[in-house]
């Protein structure tokens, strides 16, 4: 039904692999026991092998330990985990203040919200027009009682990477544990725990054409952490619950496809789709850094025009793209990221963000550029904030 | 596929009827801002003799709901007198669209603003305003109900913005609590102006910043 669409919205959610299927299915109908341990029955150890390498593949693409690779049901998931479970193990013991920024995604914004109602200190930091912490900012909000900083690997919506070598280490020599969300930085851009200090990192399946509903929590050894969801002794005792072996099994055979190369087509596609775009529709402004940008993304916003509508006309001509407008979302509320870098609400509300993926070809993005060209002309032709003169541009 | 616009809005959305302004309009009007994420502005052409609406044009920066609004209530209005036009509601133009969803009403009530605000112009344009109620802080601040706060994208009186009004001999003084060096303190003194001074027993506006 959807075999024609060209879909960039890849950071919402991917399409499977088949090679993902395929590692998945022994474990629904041949090897489908729970895990058990090696004193149970064949299937049951036979399954506890399966899930073993999965975790042993996912922490080794992170350069940790077997047992530090931690399964949860997504990104959400795993970061209210970390947050949650630093709260509670030192909220306590060391303090209660969280240090974050107000670009982060909602998990670990509204996770922080969550605590903030709780007793607990929050620190939103601020973020400069292209999205980048400074490490400074960060150094500054530390206080004694600082018991996580939380600051993402790359943005959803702008694509901005941030310096967590330098944010880790800043952490580390102030003692203070530092998280961050890697959800869609995961495989496309290197995260090295046993060179970066990073104590916690979230990850998910749903954006390297894996399952969605499966992700994971790095927890280096030693970190304190509270376990939030309460049942039985599975996942090291972080995380109760009979294990999602499949999903497991399948993240890690994702993450596994991913490779340098494929990544960097990914890179010189959006690449051509931001030069294409930019160089050809004026009034725009391109939304997040230039360089230090998650090599799937490109965010754009197209002046005078609203995002619903584009998307809308966009659809109608089968490419799947998202916007930032108040207007798409259903809280109905503009984009905390552009708004995050200095933006205002025009220009969330004319913000497109399109995120590439293993599917999209050359084909794909000069075609969502001569559709978008379109689309924005004949639309600002019909806006009354376009100046005159200009509209057949 | 489940879209929540009918067929006729999308048809509507993707064809919209009577877009474009008048050069020398007899009314017109903006509702909304760019801030709350939909604007339409509408131009009407009046016959003198009969008050009929002769042409209806529309303008929009909006969302699908925004622009099928538009379209819908330019061709309900046109060749009406000035009276029925005024009559058409939010409700009529979204029956005739085959329904809007209600999380849109905002944005596709603007357009039936936009053509009541075009009306009203033209008939304050013209000393047609049949029942002069005497302007008062009520009456003044349902005006500033159609004022944007830029930085909010929600009106200056829901937002708060706004810290008195008064009104004494013809004068209004209103304080906007915002300051008077701010990037968008001329464009809502202008904007409050422009709503405000044509009431019709309102001499002057007097608008001052205390931010």
């Amino acid at each position: 039904m959807f075999g024609d669409t060209v879909y960039l919205d890849n950071s919402a959610g991917t399409r499977l692999d088949e090679r993902v299927l395929e590692a998945m299915r022994p474990y629904f109908f041949d090897t489908y026991a729970v895990a058990t341990s090696e004193f149970g029955y064949s299937m049951g150890i036979e399954a506890r092998e399966g899930l073993d390498r999965a975790r042993g593949s996912l922490a080794r693409r992170l350069g940790a330990q077997t047992e530090e690779f931690i399964f949860t049901s997504g990104s959400t998931e795993s970061s209210n985990m970390a947050l949650k479970g630093v709260a509670l193990a030192l909220g306590e013991k060391k303090g209660k203040h969280l240090v974050t920024s107000r670009i982060e995604d909602f998990p670990v914004l509204n996770t922080a919200a969550a605590l903030g109602k709780q007793g607990f200190r929050v620190t939103v930091l601020e973020v400069d027009a292209e999205g980048l912490i400074d490490p400074a900012a960060v150094e500054e909000a530390i206080e004694p009682d600082t018991i996580l900083v939380s600051i993402q690997h790359a943005n959803q919506e702008i694509g901005t990477v941030q310096d967590i070598e330098s944010l880790a280490g800043i952490c580390r020599e102030r003692e203070v544990l530092f998280h961050t969300d890697a959800t869609h930085a995961f495989t496309r851009l290197p995260l090295d725990v046993s060179t970066i200090p990073v104590d916690l990192v979230t990850v998910s399946g749903h954006t390297i054409h894996g399952p969605k509903g499966v992700g994971g929590l790095y927890v280096r050894t030693g970190t304190p952490l509270v376990k939030w969801m309460d049942g039985g002794f599975q996942e090291f005792d972080h995380r109760a619950g009979v294990e999602d072996i499949p999903s497991a099994v399948g993240f890690a055979a994702a993450a596994e496809l991913v490779t340098e190369e494929e990544t960097e087509r990914i890179r010189g596609l959006r690449d051509r789709l931001l030069d294409r775009a930019l160089a050809h529709i004026p009034y725009v402004t391109l939304n997040g850094h230039r360089t230090r940008r998650l090599p799937q993304n490109a965010n754009i916003t197209f002046h005078y025009v609203e995002g619903e509508s584009i998307t809308l006309h966009l659809d109608m001509r089968g490419f799947a793209v998202s916007t930032g407008s108040a207007c798409f979302s259903r809280s109905l509320e503009a984009s905390h990221v552009i708004m995050g870098i200095g933006g205002d609400h025009e220009r969330a509300h004319g913000s497109v963000r399109f995120t590439l993926g293993r599917y999209n070809t050359q084909e794909d993005v000069d075609g969502v550029v001569d559709a978008i060209t379109e689309v924005v002309r004949e639309l600002r032709v019909i806006s009354p904030l376009m100046p005159a003169g200009e509209k057949e541009r | 596929m489940a879209f929540p616009y009918s067929d006729k809005v999308l048809e509507h959305f993707r064809n919209p009827r009577n877009v474009g302004t008048i050069e020398n309009p007899d009314g017109k009007s903006t509702e909304g801002s760019p801030a709350c994420g939909d604007m339409v502005a509408v131009f009407i052409k009046v016959n003198d003799e009969t008050k009929v609406l002769e042409d209806v044009k529309f303008e929009s920066y909006g969302c699908a709901s925004n622009i099928a609004t538009g379209s819908i209530i330019t061709e309900m209005a046109k060749g009406k007198t000035l009276s029925e036009a005024k009559k058409i509601t939010w409700k009529q133009a979204s029956e005739e669209l085959g329904g809007l969803p209600p999380l849109k009403s905002h944005c596709s009530v603007l357009a039936v603003e936009g053509l009541r605000a075009a009306i009203r112009d033209y008939e304050e344009k013209h000393g047609l305003i049949e029942e002069r109620v005497p302007t008062t802080v009520d009456v003044i601040k349902k005006r500033l109900r159609h004022v944007m706060n830029p930085l909010r994208g929600l009106d200056v009186v829901r937002t708060d913005l706004i810290k008195d009004i008064r009104f004494e001999d013809g004068v209004v003084h209103i304080v906007a609590d915002l300051p008077a060096d701010h990037q968008f303190a001329a464009v809502i003194k202008a904007d409050i102006a422009e709503k405000i001074e044509r009431l019709w027993d309102v001499k002057e506006v007097h608008i001052d910043f205390a931010g």
